[in-house]
């Protein structure tokens, strides 16, 4: 008898869950309203036949449990009712997938005036890239990345001179009502792209293009998050996502600098060789996987603004960030640990000489605010 | 029966010294203690790795656990309730110890193999368990694996920790596959006379289409896991496209990451029914015996048996509807995929339609049995959810995943072993499990697991992705961290009440009350020896022999309400046909 009370709270409570859980989808942002009408069908019909057989068991409990001198009935199978079950389960089957697939039919379709954006992933931040007004995404090779071309984009290709790159740690801007074709590289693992308000999400997989669409039907700030585990950042992985009426979005296109004029830019820069042999190692060493250049925040400490300033260690206290204090960082990472970081980094052993340029590098590091002359113009273009 | 003839033989060399009786053994029963002891050891592992990520989960700012371990326990908590607990208990424990005995055979047909079979297990999970100590720990990769993530350097482990899982498994797969064909060819070869196939039991049944199942899927992880091992250590690029990872370019190219997935599924949608399945034999002898009624549309649960094992070949790919594979494949998934839960919807209806009109003994076993249900149903409805391609793709690699995934197969299954240890124990040691710890230990496993699990699939509705060490974002309101604080400590505590269940089996073995032979009044043959626990070689002179099916209880004007499978008919319109003679008989009202 407990069993069967038990079991009625159960069925109760899950129903009454359903209804008063505070804990539910987010307001639509995307066209995809077909994919919570699925969700709620697929609710309805899940949750009667739940109710049904499990108030069915407690019924056969109430009625059946064992009391002295009770007999079983001995009955094998009943051909008829089971033919019965088969055809209600099938049609309740049916209920659920024919819509659902007709739905998914759209989802497949990719309407012709889609705009294409392209997003890039890496461990663990977004990237993002508009085809400009040539409306085609250049060319790309893992081979052309370094970290003044961090999507790998072939200089040589015309159609890549207009492309607007929104490096990593930018955020993703679109306009409201206008279908939107996201078509997704990895240039390490596999990420995901994942905005819970626009519902639909798909992989992005290194060695290969993968794409889906939805419209952004309002405006506002969204989180885009990863949603395949990859890696020890995987959590920390987000982008913001700016849905804009057309107009405002158009300026701020307007506004970004194309492909072409960020090489032109980097011909122009005037940089002492220690500081771009340091980047070079910074890039080919790994150290840009997990410290930006631009302030964002990441798996380490960022690069920006780093040298001279006061960082606050593990254990509360302070020290400067002098040549002396990156030297050590680098050799003995755990040696100061920065407050709030995992202590993640292995040990490097550079010469003296690669150490002198990877401290000269950081030290170039500083944006505008620091008013450092010798800030050199990439990183105050991002 | 020539197997009969030579497991008689093999009877005259029953062993004697404790190594050769007890450590190398060949006997199934011992063979199946062995197994099943290591996998609940194993496990325990897990359910501690479990709880160490529940609380990273309930208390973010405990500190307890860092990204990296968290991501290496959330790897070893999957891998080993899924293969080193559930499959080797399933099929290395209760199949080893209750094939030969329901079927009526002496032994398994290849004792010596099957000595092998749990050896090389035992060494798969040493090497598993070593990872804990290689250079930076065991993998991070998630237990699906997925390169090029598994094998480089974001993750933790990607270079010792993944090598010894990879290798763990092959070890493991070496050693499912000498059980499985020992399995596979003693339900086909060592069955009593009478025994006809549509005569066994469903608890058979359901391990001998696993073992099939085994068989066949897990040659697809076996080779994936050499092809991973080979782009991990020689430069090969099966997996590997160009990439640049952790800022430097790695010497791979052309690889699919996506054919891992394939191969990687291929196996895991199937392993899934490996679990399944003999959870459904299981559970439907349990509901059975303890409602002392006839198994309902038995012909039927057969059937549904084989085709669920059949179909489960193809469903593969709705694990991959968004992972970059060609849309169209989603049809195709989506229509097999919910295919298979016409002849799953039959197993429910069939085990409660046993219920109805029997004489239900609210026993330990039958509590499993029933909380089973509950919960596979749960676990079932949700799974109609995640196969409908347009629901799963704003719920996929979200919570409603990890509650789906853990009602249908880790709880349901779980409390089935739970349910099976409770019913076969008697046999196994004579003596009876305590009855007060029993109910107990059910009420806080069923609710708590129950309470754990049900909000967490609306946790995935809100959108809240998997495999998160922290939850830092504007969409998820406090309360979702306050209910994962909840389900944290509800966790805990079901954890902590398994220490009820261990000291039950221990204390059990040694001052449990003396069962007798048959102490649930059941039919099929393993409670029909005429010794128990079962001598060496089972049946002591002469093999039993079949007269009916195993699910003769409450037979009208039988003299007790069961009537073993050894009994004789009486007379020709006796036992409602049953057996094979007359396999499409109706006719009961």
């Amino acid at each position: 008898m407990v069993l069967a009370i038990i079991l009625t709270i159960i069925v109760i409570g899950s129903v009454a869950f359903h209804l008063l859980t505070p804990w539910t989808l987010t307001e639509l942002g995307s066209n995809w309203q077909s994919m919570d009408a699925m969700l709620h069908i697929s609710f309805a019909i899940t949750g009667v036949v739940f109710v049904a057989v499990t108030l069915f068991m407690v019924l056969a409990i109430v009625r059946y449990r064992h009391r002295p001198g009770r007999k079983a009935q001995y009955s094998p199978d009943s051909r008829r009712l089971e033919l019965w079950l088969l055809g209600l389960t099938t049609v309740g089957i049916v209920a659920l997938l024919a819509p659902g697939l007709v739905y998914y039919y759209d989802f497949t379709r990719t309407p012709d005036d889609a705009m294409r954006v392209e997003v890039v992933g890496e461990q663990w931040r977004f990237a993002f890239r508009y085809p400009g007004e040539s409306g085609q995404l250049g060319r790309t090779s893992i081979e052309h990345v370094t970290s003044d071309n961090p999507l790998g984009l072939d200089p040589g290709d015309p159609a890549s001179q207009d492309d607007i790159v929104i490096p990593a740690g930018g955020d993703l801007h679109l306009p409201v009502d206008q279908p939107v074709e996201l078509v997704m590289r990895a240039r390490d693992v596999i990420h995901s792209f994942f905005v819970p308000e626009f519902r639909a999400k798909m992989d992005m997989v290194p060695g290969m293009v993968t794409s889906f669409w939805f419209t952004p039907t309002r405006t506002g700030t969204f989180e885009a998050l990863c949603a395949q585990h990859c890696g020890v950042g995987h959590y920390n992985m987000s982008a913001t996502v700016n849905v804009m009426e057309r107009e405002a979005f158009e300026d701020w296109l307007g506004e970004q600098q194309t492909f072409g004029e960020h090489l032109a830019a980097l011909g122009d820069r005037d940089e002492d060789d220690e500081v771009s042999w340091g980047r070079e190692l910074a890039t080919s060493e790994g150290c840009m996987a997990c410290h930006s250049d631009d302030g964002s925040r990441d798996v380490g400490p960022t690069w920006l603004n780093l040298y001279g300033r006061e960082v606050t260690l593990e254990d509360d206290s302070t020290v400067v960030a002098d040549e002396e204090y990156i030297r050590r960082s680098i050799t003995d990472p755990r040696a100061q640990l920065t407050k709030g970081y995992p202590p993640a980094m292995p040990a490097y052993d550079f010469d003296d000489d690669e150490l002198d340029a990877l401290v000269a590098y950081i030290r170039s590091l500083q944006d505008d605010e620091n008013n450092n002359p010798d800030a050199p113009d990439t990183n105050a273009e991002r | 029966m020539v197997t009969v003839a030579s497991a008689d033989a093999h009877e005259h060399h029953e062993p004697q010294s404790f190594i050769t009786k007890y450590v190398w053994s060949q006997d199934h029963k011992v063979i199946a203690i062995q197994y099943s002891l290591t996998a609940i050891a194993v496990g325990l592992v897990a359910l501690v790795l479990s709880g160490l990520m529940r609380i990273q989960l309930g208390f973010p700012d405990s500190g307890l656990v860092d990204a990296s371990s968290y991501y290496q326990f959330m790897t070893l908590h999957g891998m080993i309730m899924v293969i080193y607990l559930l499959t080797a208990l399933f099929l290395g424990g209760f199949g080893n110890y209750l094939i030969p005995l329901m079927v009526g055979a002496r032994d398994m047909v290849f004792p010596y193999l099957n000595m092998l079979s749990y050896w090389f297990y035992l060494v798969s999970v040493l090497v598993l368990m070593a990872s804990f100590f290689v250079p930076d720990g065991p993998t991070g990769a998630g237990w699906t694996l997925y390169p090029p993530q598994a094998i480089t350097g974001g993750t933790p482990g990607a270079d010792w920790g993944i090598l010894t899982m990879l290798l763990s498994l092959a070890i493991f797969i070496v050693a499912a596959t000498m059980g499985s064909l020992n399995y596979v060819t003693t339900v086909l070869q060592a069955r009593t006379k009478g025994m006809t196939l549509m005569r066994m039991p469903l608890t058979v049944w359901g391990i001998f289409v696993a073992s099939i199942m085994a068989l066949l899927a897990f040659p697809a992880l076996f080779v994936a896991a050499v092809m991973m091992m080979l782009d991990a250590t020689m430069g090969t690029s099966f997996f590997m496209p160009a990439i640049i990872a952790m800022g430097q370019q790695l010497p791979h190219e052309g690889g699919s990451p996506l054919l891992f997935q394939h191969l990687f599924w291929f196996f895991g949608h199937p392993e899934v029914y490996i679990v399944a399945l003999p959870a459904f034999g299981l559970v439907s002898d349990l509901i059975s015996t303890h409602a002392r009624k006839n198994i309902f549309g038995y012909h039927m649960m057969v059937w549904a048996i084989v085709i669920i094992g059949g179909l489960s070949f193809f469903v593969w790919a709705h694990h991959m509807y968004v992972s970059g594979m060609n849309l169209s494949f989603g049809f195709f998934f989506a229509i097999s995929t919910l295919v298979i839960a016409v002849p799953t919807a039959i197993k429910v209806y069939n085990w409660i339609l046993t219920l109805w009109k029997g004489d239900i003994h609210l026993t330990v076993p039958m509590l499993y049995a029933i909380g089973f249900v509950v919960t596979f149903v749960v676990g079932g409805l949700t799974g109609l959810f995640l196969g409908n391609v347009i629901v799963d793709i704003p719920l996929a690699d979200t919570y409603f995943v990890v509650a789906h995934f853990h009602m249908v197969m880790g709880v349901a299954p779980i409390l089935v072993v739970f349910g099976g240890i409770h019913h076969w124990f008697p046999k196994v040691t004579g003596r009876m499990m305590n009855d007060t710890l029993g109910r107990l230990h059910f009420w806080i496993t069923f609710l708590g697991t129950y309470v754990i699990f049900f909000p967490m699939h609306y946790l995935g509705v809100l959108g809240m992705p998997r495999r998160y060490f922290d939850y830092d974002y504007e969409f998820i309101p406090q309360s979702a961290l306050d209910l994962n604080t909840f389900i944290t400590i509800v966790a805990l505590v079901v954890a902590a009440a398994q220490i009820l269940f261990l000291y039950n089996m221990i204390w059990s073995a040694f001052r449990g009350r003396p069962s007798g032979g048959n102490p649930w009044g059941a039919t099929s043959l393993e409670w029909q020896t005429p010794q128990t626990p079962p001598g060496h070689g089972n049946w002591g002179p002469a093999v039993p022999e079949v007269h009916r099916w195993a699910y003769d209880y409450n037979v009208p004007g039988a003299s007790a309400d069961f009537v073993p499978q050894t009994e004789p008919q009486r007379g020709p319109s006796q036992g409602h046909g049953h057996g094979p003679e007359q396999p499409g008989e109706k006719g009961h009202s």
